[in-house]
């Protein structure tokens, strides 16, 4: 067992590094900006002391690496800096007022965990279920249609997909919303009825990519010896799979759900928008058109924590559930 | 509440169906095989694929129907079905005549090839020539704005409706034709994406090998920061420098599609970069590197003409699945309204601009056809692409699983 936690263990340290290596590159990305953030948000026509002051008010007037160093801090104790849409000079200046990037991000992130795990919910399992299923019923006009749906959802983007659903269940026949105004302290059904039509968007999305997966997974393991010998025994075609196969194929289906969770995060960013649902994807496309460049960084650096953690998950869970990879060479 | 209900309903009747079908075949066949070994889901599957064609046929039926409320509703689901059917007319006449007419290698292509590559290969021959053609083919400039027309007029060509003969398709906001603007389409969006995979091919190419010939330190540091650019999402590590693209795009007058193609083309050539690295070490231990390599020949000679021809089979198969990922990648960018600018007709971009026109499908189903074929032209050329590497990839791997 000691193995198996200094694996985990090492895999977490080399999270933890790229996580900050990734930071590093958010904010060389970042400084790679002409002229400073000063210039930025006074526009060009801003009198010298007018700059002054506002860098050494952010402190841009220190060496880089010191002013990386300062961002992270701030990032690790939970200061993420103060939006430029948000920044009141006047206030700011003066002491308080202004919100901060934290107060912006918290309740979004809120909703769109909430909007991810709604769609996990709908999609882990019928991507299982329809996955083993066409295993079973491989070569079959079952497996066929199933094959060809997912290829073309695979490869539909985000906002087509969104579009013909909403034409179909809120245009057409009115069954649900088609906005998704979601706002602090609604009951949990209206709140689930509101965000479904984005959950299914992202459903269909991911779906297609988990059941390709499963199915494949569960055929690579359909050739091994121990399955024929349980269907010699005569066993139901069901019986073999369910019993047989399926806990063998647990790890690769474990790893499939976590690697295409971290899929979602791309997805997000689309379907937030089209269904103005309040999330952090849509805060970031909208702080990207207004160039607001403290919440920018912000939430590119939490889309990619949650990238590497899920990949990181996903690893972990392989290492742990494959006892061939607990004994690496 | 309601809906949920009869899709209850439904279920539970086709699930008795399902049953009684099995019992009825045992019956009237004498207990054949095929009816006595019929597990139950097989028996619910065939009710199920049964019902919903029938239901399939029955709303193009009523797309049909002379009550416009009946149409109306229907209206989307009748298009949809013709398409398809129409679509998949077309692939097999091609692949009929590509059996009849050509050379003999490219009549045993067309033997052998299902109906979803023919449809992908001939989808991929009409955007082709739609993109190339694209200014004789549109009866409008991208970007001319006709004077002496109303803008907004509603698609479909009918007066009575609100439209007019010369626009089938409208025209939007400004008072452009949007038939002009959907064609431009194919040669601004599937040619901006064409050239950013080819750099990107370029750039993550030459370097993977670069990194598979030399290895040591230059494979290393490659290598690592490949695998840094990779640990971001690459639509969000591509917003975030558009951000800041535009800010310099603004300072420098350069247009900002330009920095789109440069900066997609680098996120994507690690992808790329991986590949071609894998494939080039393969290729490098061969004896004929090593003679090439004692004969004094360059890195330029070593890369270009002994590894390249090697490794162009897999490099063709990732060609057009990295299409598919930039040409999506694009469109989400121009949807999102930081991608291609305008005035050039853009899907992305169309579909932003008039997606709110989606709201009046339930009055008026035609307004609703802007944004709906500017985004089902996205997904068909890239359901097409898919369609043919799965084919390739099928018929290279020789899978018959």
């Amino acid at each position: 067992m000691g193995n198996v936690l200094n694996i985990v263990l090492q895999r977490l340290a080399l999270g933890l590094l790229t996580l900050l290596i990734v930071s590093i590159v958010i904010f060389i990305a970042v400084n790679m900006l002409p002229g400073d953030f000063a210039e930025l948000i006074l526009g060009q026509g801003a009198t010298p002391e007018a700059v002054k002051t506002i860098r050494e008010d952010l402190g841009l007037d220190q060496s880089l690496i010191s002013r990386y160093f300062g961002w992270l801090g701030g990032m690790l104790t939970g200061d993420l800096g103060t939006s430029f849409a948000q920044l009141n000079f006047q206030t700011n200046l003066g002491g308080d007022g202004g919100v901060t990037v934290v107060e912006q991000i918290a309740p979004r992130f809120a909703n769109t965990m909430f909007l991810a795990m709604v769609t996990a919910a709908i999609a882990v399992p019928i991507a299982v279920i329809v996955g083993i299923l066409a295993a079973l019923y491989r070569n079959t006009v079952f497996d066929r249609v199933a094959n060809i749906f997912t290829l073309s959802s695979i490869s539909s983007p985000e906002f087509f997909m969104a579009y013909v659903l909403i034409l179909f269940l809120a245009v057409l026949n009115p069954i649900l919303p088609s906005l998704s105004n979601i706002y602090q302290g609604m009951e949990f059904s209206d709140r689930l009825v509101k965000s479904l039509l984005p959950a299914l968007t992202l459903t269909l999305v991911v779906t297609a990519h988990m059941m390709r997966m499963t199915r494949a997974a569960i055929i690579n393991l359909l050739a091994s010896p121990y399955i024929e010998m349980a269907r010699l025994k005569g066993m139901s075609p069901m019986r073999v799979i369910v019993k047989h196969a399926l806990p063998n194929a647990l790890a690769p289906i474990i790893n499939v759900i976590a690697l295409n969770l971290a899929y979602l995060i791309t997805g997000v960013v689309v379907v937030e928008v089209v269904f103005v649902y309040p999330g952090i994807g849509q805060l970031f496309v909208d702080s990207v058109k207004i160039r607001d460049i403290p919440v920018v960084q912000a939430c590119c650096l939490i889309f990619a924590a949650a990238y590497i953690l899920l990949n990181l998950t996903a690893d972990i869970l392989s290492i742990l559930s494959n006892p061939r990879l607990r004994h690496p060479k | 509440m309601s809906a949920l209900f009869s899709i209850a309903l439904w279920l539970g009747a086709i699930a008795v169906a399902a049953w009684l079908f099995r019992r009825l075949g045992q019956y009237a066949s004498d207990n054949a095989p095929r009816f006595r070994d019929m597990s139950y889901g097989v028996a619910f599957g065939y009710v199920l694929g049964v019902a919903a064609i029938v239901w399939l046929a029955l709303a193009y039926v009523a797309s049909l129907s002379s009550d416009t409320a009946v149409a109306n509703k229907f209206f989307f689901l009748g298009m949809a079905i013709n398409g398809f059917l129409v679509f998949a007319a077309a692939a097999w006449v091609f692949r009929w005549l590509g059996r009849k007419i050509g050379t003999a290698g490219t009549r045993k292509l067309f033997r052998a090839m299902p109906l979803t590559a023919s449809f992908g290969v001939l989808i991929i021959l009409i955007y082709a020539i739609f993109s190339v053609f694209a200014g004789v083919i549109a009866p409008y400039g991208q970007d001319e704005i006709l004077q002496g027309v109303a803008a907004n007029i509603v698609p479909g060509g009918d007066p009575n409706l609100g439209g007019n003969p010369d626009f089938p398709l409208g025209t939007d906001q400004i008072g452009r034709d949007i038939m002009s603007r959907l064609i431009y389409g194919a040669q601004n969006t599937v040619g901006i994406a064409f050239a950013t995979t080819l750099l990107a091919f370029f750039l993550g190419g030459s370097l993977g090998f670069l990194a598979a010939v030399v290895g040591g330190w230059t494979d290393q540091v490659l290598s690592r920061g490949v695998d840094v650019l990779m640990a971001i999402p690459s639509l969000i590590f591509a917003l975030l420098l558009m951000t800041i693209a535009s800010v310099w795009s603004s300072r420098l007058g350069i247009p900002l599609t330009v920095f789109m193609v440069l900066i997609i083309a680098v996120i994507d050539s690690t992808r790329v970069f991986r590949l071609a690295r894998a494939v080039g070490q393969n290729i490098v231990v061969m004896d004929y590197i090593e003679a090439a390599k004692l004969r004094g020949e360059g890195m330029g000679y070593l890369v270009f003409r002994e590894i390249l021809p090697n490794a162009t089979a897999p490099l063709l198969a990732e060609f057009g699945l990295r299409f598919c990922f930039v040409f999506l990648t694009i469109a989400a960018l121009s949807f999102l309204g930081v991608g291609i600018q305008p005035p050039l007709a853009d899907w992305g971009t169309m579909v932003r601009d008039s997606a709110a026109f989606i709201n009046y499908a339930q009055f008026a189903p035609k307004a609703a056809l802007t944004p709906l074929l500017a985004a089902g032209a996205i997904a068909l050329l890239t359901v097409a692409v898919n369609f043919v590497v799965d084919w390739m990839l099928h018929r290279s791997s020789g899978l018959k699983e």
